[in-house]
């Protein structure tokens, strides 16, 4: 367990930065935790962000990698609509780094 | 994360220079009380430890007779030294096995042999002190449990054993690692590792239908929960989430459908994967493979078949038979697995792995393929551990090495082997197997994978090598984690039945 600080205000993280209470999100800790990704926010990271928190209010988890290609795609265009495209906005894998910017628990399992 | 370099590869793959201490630590992040409690081990580590610990490693001792011989036989004799691709990787002389093992054997000696109690000294017995214990913690939480180094063992000690052994025992003291406990608590809770509740999975699915049919023009279906199916399907949950692992249960769900096979996927037992085998624990083991029997039963299928997934492999293959009834040696009085060996087909294997099934499709001429399709393809076969050390498949041995490599010829032109003494049952583990596959961990992931990737690298520089097939959920997901730190394409990395899927015809014959 950890505590991040953000706009004076504390927050419950796990060891690895992720937000414990998925209801304490906001934009100023997405902002935040961005930038321990080494990553600047931009619109096209928060689309992405944004269908993450979407899709998990209705399925308590995190899309699939395929099924958030195929959202993007839809949604930006189809050449965005590629694992490369997401890659190149999260480095570490879309996955784990943006559900963690958009304040997700992270999946776990063989992924 | 950034700062993580790979190793430099060695001129010649000899033993490396000893780095004393160069993964001393505090081991990966330990489970927390909330975790430890949902499996019912102690929250956090007990006051009484010390004594616990001695107790549960006598009690163990009595109970498995292999725990004893491998503690006693031991000779030093130094044949698994440099076996490990975590030693030879981080260069930590307690990554060899022999001196992983040792943390424990000198504890054992101390306490359960004469020379041992009375001499303690003269014979490298050492008291259980918490300095001990914490280095059980960190050193047993840096082997995947492969068994590649029991394979040049004269004596045959499984050093898969002692490991989980050692993590038994943790556990039984509240110092269970955190990312096995969690993955196994949403077994219990959601059914799958992912904790992939039901809705998303069959949203998952429905969209795989969408997109099959939109490549191929094909309505592939992919079933969930449908009784009276033949085929029960149980795949590792990673195969509904993550790349590459996807483009193998598209692989599987073509095959049901060019050979007219009757299958489902169950929402309730939707893992394959079993991380009770990590942890050493029988009783987590048993409770996870219960929900695989529930499902069987429930859906009255014929037959259960296996995904792509290593350690499921093994769990099914030696152990689902005593446990659950899928496959004969359960208790007579075990009224559920009588009722399932009743109810399963046995003019076929029970369980059979989705490489099994394939070739016999295959040989039985109802599979036909474009193998054109994988020409930009030239592929080699990374074996993985638990298939290749711990089951087999079909009715020869060595079929576990076989059928996974017929497979890719059947349906790909360019086919070569990686240096003989690191594949079939030499093969070198991934780097991410036994539970160690966690973001805390990369450090030792990605010094464990240099193994194999030196012998990779050969095969790229000798043969143009593009594609590297494996039949683990685990091994994919590592590979496609450390591969580009050591300058491959993530993309290089992928299912025997992603290849299947590629070439495999679909429309009229």
């Amino acid at each position: 367990m950890a505590n991040i600080e953000v706009a004076g205000k504390t927050y419950e993280t796990d060891e690895e930065g992720y937000l414990i209470n998925l209801a304490d999100w906001n934009t100023d800790i997405a902002n935040y935790m961005a930038q321990t990704e080494s990553i600047t926010m931009t619109d096209q990271h928060w689309e992405v962000v944004n269908f993450l928190r979407e899709y998990f209010e209705e399925y308590q988890i995190a899309p699939a990698v395929r099924v958030l290609t195929k959202a993007i795609g839809k949604k930006l265009g189809a050449e965005k609509g590629t694992s490369e495209y997401l890659y190149g906005l999260f480095p570490y894998g879309p996955g784990k780094q943006a559900c963690k910017i958009a304040g997700l628990p992270k999946p776990t399992g063989c992924i | 994360m950034a700062d993580i370099v790979a190793p430099a590869y060695r001129t010649i793959p000899i033993i490396p220079a000893l780095k004393p201490g160069a993964m001393e630590g505090k081991g990966p992040f330990v489970a927390s009380e909330k975790l430890n409690e949902a499996l019912g081990f102690p929250g956090q580590l007990v006051e009484d430890w010390h004594d616990k610990v001695i107790a549960k490693m006598g009690d163990m001792l009595s109970k498995y007779r292999s725990f004893r011989v491998f503690m006693d036989a031991c000779v030093h004799c130094g044949a698994c030294s440099d076996k490990c691709h975590y030693f030879i990787g981080t260069q930590d002389p307690k990554n060899m096995p022999v001196a992983r093992q040792d943390l424990m054997r000198s504890v054992y000696r101390r306490y359960f042999t004469i020379p041992g109690k009375l001499f303690p000294k003269l014979v490298g017995a050492r008291d259980l002190t918490r300095e001990v214990l914490d280095e059980w913690y960190n050193y047993f939480n840096q082997c995947s449990e492969c068994r590649r180094c029991s394979v040049f063992c004269p004596y045959g000690i499984d050093t898969a054993e002692i490991t989980m052994a050692a993590r038994e025992i943790l556990d039984s003291v509240g110092y269970g690692q955190k990312y096995s406990n969690e993955i196994i608590g949403k077994v219990h809770k959601i059914g799958n590792n992912l904790g992939l509740p039901g809705p998303a999975l069959i949203d998952t699915l429905e969209g795989l239908e969408e997109d099959v049919k939109d490549a191929t023009g094909i309505d592939v279906r992919f079933p969930i929960d449908v009784k009276g199916a033949e085929v029960l399907l149980i795949t590792p949950s990673a195969d509904f989430f993550a790349e590459p692992h996807i483009d193998s249960l598209i692989g599987y769900a073509k095959v049901f459908h060019a050979t007219g096979t009757s299958w489902t996927l169950s929402s309730m037992s939707s893992e394959a994967g079993n991380f009770g085998m990590f942890i050493g624990n029988y009783d987590q083991l048993r409770t996870i493979a219960m929900r695989i029997r529930q499902a069987a039963l429930e859906l009255g299928v014929k037959r259960i078949v296996v995904g792509e997934c290593g350690h499921a492999w093994r769990v099914a293959y030696s152990f689902w038979n005593t446990l659950t009834g899928v496959g004969d040696g359960a208790d007579a009085n075990d009224r559920f697995a009588q009722m399932l060996q009743k109810q399963l087909d046995h003019r076929y294997k029970q369980p059979a792995h989705i490489c099994e099934f394939t070739w016999d499709m295959i040989q039985d001429e109802r599979l036909t393929f474009d193998k054109s399709k994988n020409d930009k393809h030239i592929i080699t076969f990374h074996d993985s551990c638990n298939v290749a050390r711990g089951s087999r498949m079909g009715d020869m041995p060595g079929g576990q090495f076989e059928i996974p490599r017929n497979i890719i010829k059947a349906v790909a032109n360019n086919f070569v082997e990686m240096a003989p003494n690191t594949t079939r049952e030499q093969t070198f583990c991934c780097g991410g197997g036994g539970g160690l596959l966690t973001d805390d961990l990369i450090d030792l992931r990605v010094k464990g994978a240099l193994p194999r990737m030196e012998v990779l690298k050969n095969a790229v520089d000798e043969h143009g090598v593009n594609f590297m097939a494996t039949i683990c959920a685990i091994c994919k997901a590592q590979f496609t984690k450390v591969m580009p730190i050591y300058g491959f394409d993530r993309k290089m990395v992928g299912g025997v039945h992603q290849l299947v899927s590629n070439a495999i015809q679909l429309g009229p014959k």
